[in-house]
């Protein structure tokens, strides 16, 4: 653990679950509930000022299913952060990050028609790497890989 | 027989919030617009009021690919990302895989990594100014562009088998070592860039039209552009000196000696210069890597990784088996998450990957730069004019396969 | 008459001969065959030697339909609409392997070979295809464009039964 890690964890005591390491990055699993807040005080206080990335990872066997998983950059301590949030299947409901990062538009559309992740707040949850009328969501792991949707009828 | 073409996402602006305003569908298909990508502006004369950016058309699903192959079946997948630089992309994946392994890679993997990822930085940018100034009708220097990228597509393909798609990396290494006269043939190879590049800078730096079309065009500042979740070349041209080469140094950068150009305004023309600069320090790069190059093997000796001998398959039943294993099971990774991070001629290419344990990735992301960058490009439309679309979306230099992947 | 169809035939060769060394590729370009799209255009390998230099952007002014890369189900009705804006005669090649066939995508997203939605004329193999592939492939249609009928003459439009031989 770096001194910057060390720092953070001493701001954010209580509000998340576990910390740990991970190759460098600082993970922190936290609850849906603390997200806004946590985010919030990573910007303002330790400067993490770029939102790289949001997604999810889906485990069938486990509750919750749903990981939901931000990283952060921030380039003035020049460190990053990873958020996990565990969302159930039946309510995968998470606060939008829209009114924090403009990044966070796109990311949350795909991360939306990808796994089915609502962002409570973000009324524009359009598809983005899909299309409307594109059924189920492809990432989770009971999604066929060769379940082809086709827009146009096939000749012959 | 007519079939019924709804579009495939409904926009916002499918009615023109004004009655006076026009809204005007821009590609996806499109001579201008370098991959596939939907832009509908609404204007109001020739100024831009609102843009919606759609992307998505070049989906080829990625993530659920690398799901379902070996770790090093996934790498032909990674080189179609960012397709004009795909030697970064493997770098980077095969990276996130050494790091769950615990793999230190040997020292002339390292430097010829280095090596190879800034080379194929030159062919980037090349690529991306080509392909920006042939739209805003500078044929010549997309021509002379063409002829120094072919020359680089060529002598990649001397080394890897493949002009575009090079699939170069393996985990733990690289796929063979160089051949010989490589090395002699990159130096004429960075004389002959240099030499060209001169030239489009004399053709355009100065160039009234030039100037005229991109200076003050799109402006960004340091803040909007990290909200909005830009980086590389396009965050440099703000004036922010941010590149992960210099800041977490990975590979060899550590003791490279290079310098971070940085721009002014943050505009199409710092956003041209900027990589204009980048080449130069890029060839500056190589050109050091080649005199620090250290001799040995270029494949860390790693049971868990590498392929044994082939006479050793043919005669011993051990080998046969770990051969056998390895193929069809492939690189068996411990459990765990990793995120890794490099510098592409992009911005930041990340890779997020979650292992179960298996020879399969359990899940594999990327933070493609490119779509994040297209996510924040309605803020650079909107203001300007329908000419400056073009030029514009030249500059960040969207490249289909990440932005989609 | 035998002395109608010398003639026909001799205006067929002519006609075939004006037509395939005047293409106008419209390069309906996506992924990274793009690229080798743009070197086979560019003075290295040129195709502008083969009359087939001048992309036309426009299907109504294109004959040749260019598939360049892969076609996932969201833009196969942009194909689709852009095949049925273009005017008789028209060719369409598929460029690369994503496009011949799906390449090595078989997925959700990825339509298995663009001849699923429209007909296509000549395949060019490789991922991407080497720039000399693609001008072997042009001078292939080229040469059957040249062998080819085309029934240009107000006789030739209907036959006595009615039915188009256009």
């Amino acid at each position: 653990m770096t001194p910057v890690d060390e720092r953070i964890i001493t701001a954010l005591e209580g509000r998340f679950t576990r910390a740990a390491d991970s190759f460098g990055t600082l993970l922190l699993e936290i609850e849906r509930e603390r997200l806004l807040e946590v985010v919030a005080r990573l910007r303002h206080e330790f400067g993490f000022a770029l939102f790289l990335d949001v997604t999810a990872v889906d485990r069938p066997g486990r509750t919750p299913r749903f990981d939901v998983v931000y990283h952060f950059l921030s380039p003035a301590e020049r460190k990053r952060v990873r958020l996990t949030l565990g969302v159930s299947a039946d309510d995968p409901t998470v606060p939008t990050l829209t009114g924090v990062y403009g990044a966070a538009r796109f990311m949350e559309r795909e991360a939306h028609e990808m796994y089915g992740i609502r962002f409570t707040d973000n009324d524009d949850l359009r598809p983005i790497l899909l299309y409307e009328g594109f059924t189920g969501h492809p990432l989770r792991k009971d999604y066929a890989i060769d379940r082809e949707q086709p827009t146009v009828p096939y000749r012959k | 027989m007519q079939v019924d073409h709804p579009p495939p996402v409904s926009s916002p602006l499918a009615r023109a919030a004004d009655p006076g305003h026009v809204v005007l569908n821009i590609g996806p298909s499109h001579p201008a617009t370098h991959g596939t990508i939907q832009i509908i502006v609404e204007i109001d004369g020739e100024t831009v009021r609102r843009a919606d950016v759609h992307c998505g058309y070049l989906h080829r699903g990625f993530e659920k690919e690398a799901e379902h192959h070996t770790y090093h079946n996934v790498i032909p997948y990674t080189d179609r990302l960012n397709y004009c630089s795909a030697l970064n992309n493997n770098f980077a994946y095969a990276e996130a895989v050494e790091k769950l392994l615990g793999i230190e890679l040997t020292p002339r993997c390292i430097w010829l990594r280095t090596l190879l990822a800034e080379y194929n930085r030159i062919a980037d940018h090349v690529t991306c100014v080509a392909a920006s100034v042939m739209e805003m009708g500078a044929m010549t220097a997309f021509l002379y562009l063409m002829t120094v990228r072919d020359y680089i597509f060529e002598h990649l393909n001397h080394l890897t088998g493949a002009r575009l798609t090079y699939s170069f990396v393996r985990i733990g290494g690289l796929a063979r070592d160089l051949p010989d006269g490589w090395l002699e043939r990159l130096e004429e190879i960075l004389q002959f860039c240099e030499r060209y590049l001169e030239r489009i800078h004399g053709l355009l730096d100065r160039n009234g039209i030039f100037i005229g079309r991109t200076r003050d065009i799109a402006r960004l500042t340091p803040e909007h552009a990290l909200n909005w979740g830009f980086t590389g070349p396009i965050l440099r041209s703000t004036g922010m000196a941010w590149d992960l080469r210099k800041e977490m140094p990975y590979l060899a950068y550590g003791e490279l000696d290079f310098d971070v150009p940085t721009g002014i305004k943050g505009d199409n023309y710092d956003r041209y210069y900027v990589r204009m600069c980048e080449i130069d320090e890029s060839i500056s790069m190589v050109r050091q890597c080649v005199r620090k190059l250290p001799g040995g093997p270029v494949t860390v000796a790693d049971p868990r990784v590498v392929l044994p001998e082939k006479p050793l398959v043919y005669s011993e039943i051990e080998s046969l088996i770990h051969h056998f294993k390895l193929v069809t099971e492939g690189v068996q990774v411990p459990a765990g998450e990793v995120y890794v991070a490099h510098e592409s001629p992009n911005g930041e290419l990340g890779f997020y990957l979650v292992s179960d344990g298996s020879g399969r990735p359990y899940k594999l992301h990327v933070r493609a730069p490119s779509f994040i960058h297209v996510g924040g490009m309605h803020t650079m439309l909107e203001g300007y004019e329908v000419a400056d679309v073009v030029p514009t979306f030249g500059s960040i230099n969207m490249i289909g396969g990440e932005c989609d992947r | 008459m035998a002395m109608m169809d010398y003639l026909t035939t001799r205006k067929d060769e002519l006609v075939g001969w004006v037509r395939k060394f005047s293409l106008f590729p419209y390069p309906f370009v996506t992924a990274c065959c793009g690229m080798e799209f743009m070197a086979v255009s560019s003075t290295l390998y040129d195709t502008d030697r083969f009359g087939a230099a001048l992309p036309r952007f426009s299907p109504r002014q294109a004959d040749l339909l260019m598939v360049v890369g892969t076609v996932n189900h969201k833009q196969a009705q942009v194909i689709r609409k852009v095949y049925e804006q273009m005017c008789e005669p028209k060719w369409v090649m598929a460029f690369g392997a994503c496009a011949t066939s799906g390449g090595f995508y078989r997925n959700y997203a990825v339509v298995q070979g663009v001849d699923k939605i429209i007909p296509v004329d000549i395949y060019v193999p490789g991922c991407p295809p080497r720039p000399e592939s693609v001008i072997d492939a042009i001078m292939m249609l080229q040469d059957r464009i040249a062998r080819d009928r085309h029934p240009i003459l107000p006789f030739e439009q209907h036959a006595p039964d009615g039915t188009s031989s256009a």
